[in-house]
């Protein structure tokens, strides 16, 4: 601009403009949350963000130090709320993986049966919100009530709507009532389909939607990865990446399903990624309703998984497995792992230091939003202010797990 | 060991730490395999080098997390950690080293954008600096927070608490008060290798005296000769004998119903009786 005698301004009247800033957030309903978001404008134009995380720190990871295995669970739920199931997930495989414990099969099944309903659950919260962001307000009720579908089957599953608590090292901690597997397989074929497939109908090709979406922040394969991009972010950017396809876990190699990839990076994409992916989660829970076998869903190793409450009244070596794993708890082999899976939101992986004793000597966790907000910066860029609660949307942001 | 577990199953690590190790060279300090995972420790000033050859060489393009451990014992008793993934391989592995409260880590921001949370969040919570990080703020804590919550040595309960002050009408902070200790309940077993002294058997490693202590004696309580001679004075029983004082012992109150001499009561009572009988059928 130097060297130019500009025009004096219809609107300022020759004064000058400088940036100013503004803070977005922590109490902003479009943070999807506790963030705060130090903006600088240009006008409408954001040249800089600088996120603080933070505000919802409860130092999960130093709580689960001080507890054992069994009783550090509970927080994994707390983490993102809204995929609870996806968060006990990694945790159990970490110290599965630790203790070597072999999980019975149809175990396997009902974990990946409601990790995949947990997906389905996650991403209507997300879908919702993101187009309530950008201004539709319909779908976001017609998705809740799907949500609302989810959570009844959770809690027919394990008793609580959000908090589930239901996996647990070498299985999970009961097996489910027939009918609610049936109920699951008729609500995958008739409801799902339906109101899901009314509520996009209204906003995938909805032109004001795509004003919105189409080509904001647009993320070059590159940058993706250099950026330590995971789940739908990276897909978006092109690259089929899916911890489930790539290193399945549980019995994710027995199932077909596609990854749906984006071909523009944008946020349009990775909405539209989302949408495929409910799909392919149906698919997946189909499939396993139809090969999931009969048998125990827990572990036989005494030392690991609890026996049954009828063993406990005949047989005294239960009453003092039983005793022994809810007081002093199962000790962990001493090492280190890191196990990461496919959460709705990308890779959450958990780095577990066992001491060999009965608590975790460091858990460390892996949450997925920590690489994409700490994007923000540089997706926003030059972008317009109302375009930030897009993108921050397609991020698909909880802060229970970004904080911790 | 075979594997039995369920956890996710990336590609082989057969020969992958020994190509690797011979790759880095004199960078390793130290490598071992263990419960399926490829941990190398890499000596702390040359961490940046060997993370970028594993990202241009080996294809180690994602950097998942850094993690940082607290080992107090240890005299660097810092470790920070990296996972790293490769998307082509679709293999991980993990990287560490080692440092202490004082000595900076070379930062990877140079070559991960990402690793600038990353470190951030390391620093917060263990107060490890990472030379050529430009933006090493606290990232999880509260503004103004002091101290690294996560070392082993920072308490549970933390020093300060905030609470909304009705009075003067905004956030205070205060040192932490509980209501109730905080208790820590160790559940481990005492016959398997406790690392304190079981509740009595302080008393069982001390050796048996040669001269017994009693106080058969006045003077055994080694109170001093005046105390002694007090304790040997003869003194009389505290109270005398019941017998022999000639008076007999009052009586107990006769029953109220047995005396004959008292006048029925006037007036009628309600007959309450006849409320509990079982009614019969009247005519």
């Amino acid at each position: 601009m130097s060297g130019l005698v500009l025009e004096e301004s219809p609107t300022t009247q020759g004064g000058e403009i400088s940036n100013y800033t503004i803070n977005f957030g922590p109490q902003h309903p479009a943070a999807h949350g506790v963030l705060r978001m130090v903006m600088e404008l240009d006008g409408e134009i954001i040249e800089r963000i600088d996120p603080h995380v933070g505000l919802l720190h409860r130092g999960t990871e130093k709580l689960i130090e001080y507890k054992t295995y069994l009783q550090a669970l509970p927080y994994f739920d707390r983490l993102d709320y809204c995929s609870p199931l996806c968060m006990e997930h990694s945790y159990i495989l970490a110290v599965e993986k630790l203790l070597n414990v072999e999980v019975p099969i149809r175990a396997q099944y009902l974990r990946v049966l409601f990790a995949e309903l947990t997906r389905i659950c996650n991403h209507m919260l997300n879908l919702g919100s993101h187009v309530m962001d950008v201004g539709a307000m319909t779908p976001n009720l017609w998705m809740f009530e799907l949500r609302e579908d989810c959570m009844n089957f959770f809690e027919r599953m394990s008793g609580a709507r959000m908090h589930h608590a239901y996996l647990r090292p070498g299985g999970v901690h009961q097996d489910v009532p027939l009918k609610l597997l049936t109920d699951i397989g008729d609500w995958c074929d008739t409801r799902l389909p339906e109101l899901f497939g009314d509520a996009m109908s209204l906003v995938v090709d909805n032109r004001i939607f795509k004003q919105r979406n189409v080509d904001i922040a647009v993320v070059s394969k590159e940058d993706a990865v250099a950026w330590g991009f995971s789940g739908p972010m990276i897909r978006a950017a092109g690259i089929p990446w899916d911890l489930r396809k790539s290193q399945p876990y549980e019995v994710y190699d027995r199932m077909e399903f596609d990854i749906p990839v984006g071909t523009n990076s944008d946020c349009y994409d990775r909405f539209m990624v989302r949408v495929k992916e409910v799909y392919e989660s149906a698919k997946i829970i189909k499939q396993c309703l139809a090969q999931m076998p009969e048998g125990p869903v827990l572990s036989e190793d005494r030392k690991v998984a609890p026996p049954k409450r009828a063993e406990m009244k005949q047989s005294m070596e239960a009453l003092i497995h039983h005793f022994k794993l809810y007081t002093e708890g199962f000790h962990v082999p001493a090492g280190e792992v890191y196990v990461a899976t496919e959460s709705p939101k990308g890779e959450f992986g958990v780095y577990l230091v066992s001491d060999g004793s009965n608590k975790p000597y460091r858990c460390k966790i892996r949450p997925t939003a920590f690489s994409h907000l700490q994007a923000m910066d540089f997706m926003c860029k030059g972008h317009m202010l109302p375009d930030a609660t897009a993108i921050l949307g397609a991020i698909d942001v909880v802060f229970g797990e970004c904080d911790r | 060991m075979s594997v039995l577990h369920s956890g996710p199953r990336y590609a082989s690590n057969d020969g992958v730490c020994d190509a690797l190790c011979a790759s880095l060279g004199d960078m390793v300090a130290e490598r071992h395999e263990e419960h399926g995972e490829i941990v190398v420790t890499v000596h702390r000033d040359r961490i940046e080098d060997a993370l970028r050859l594993l990202r241009d060489e080996h294809s180690y393009q994602q950097l998942m997390e850094i993690a940082g451990v607290d080992f107090p014992d240890r005299a660097e008793r810092f470790e920070v950690v990296y996972m790293l993934l490769s998307l082509t391989k679709n293999h991980r592995i993990i990287v560490k080293c080692a440092t202490d409260e004082a000595t900076p880590v070379p930062t990877v921001t140079t070559l991960w954008p990402n690793a600038g949370w990353l470190e951030r969040e390391v620093f917060d919570m263990y107060g490890v600096t990472f030379a050529g990080n430009m933006d090493l703020r606290r990232i999880l804590t509260d503004y103004g927070f002091e101290g690294h919550p996560f070392r082993k040595d920072f308490p549970l309960t933390g020093y300060q608490e905030l609470r909304y002050s009705e009075e003067e009408k905004r956030v205070v902070y205060e040192p932490v008060e509980l209501a109730q200790d905080f208790r820590s309940f160790d559940f481990t077993s005492p016959w398997e290798g406790a690392d304190y002294v079981l509740p009595g058997d302080e008393k069982a490693s001390t050796p048996p005296v040669a001269e017994p202590k009693s106080t058969d004696s006045p003077k055994d309580t080694g109170a001093g000769a005046k105390t002694d001679a007090k304790a040997a004075e003869k003194v009389s029983a505290a109270a005398p004998a019941k017998e022999g004082t000639g008076t007999p012992d009052p009586e107990a109150p006769a029953p109220t119903e047995d005396r004959p001499d008292r006048k029925p009561r006037e007036g009628s009572t309600n007959d309450t009786a006849t409320a509990t009988e079982i009614e019969e059928e009247k005519d």
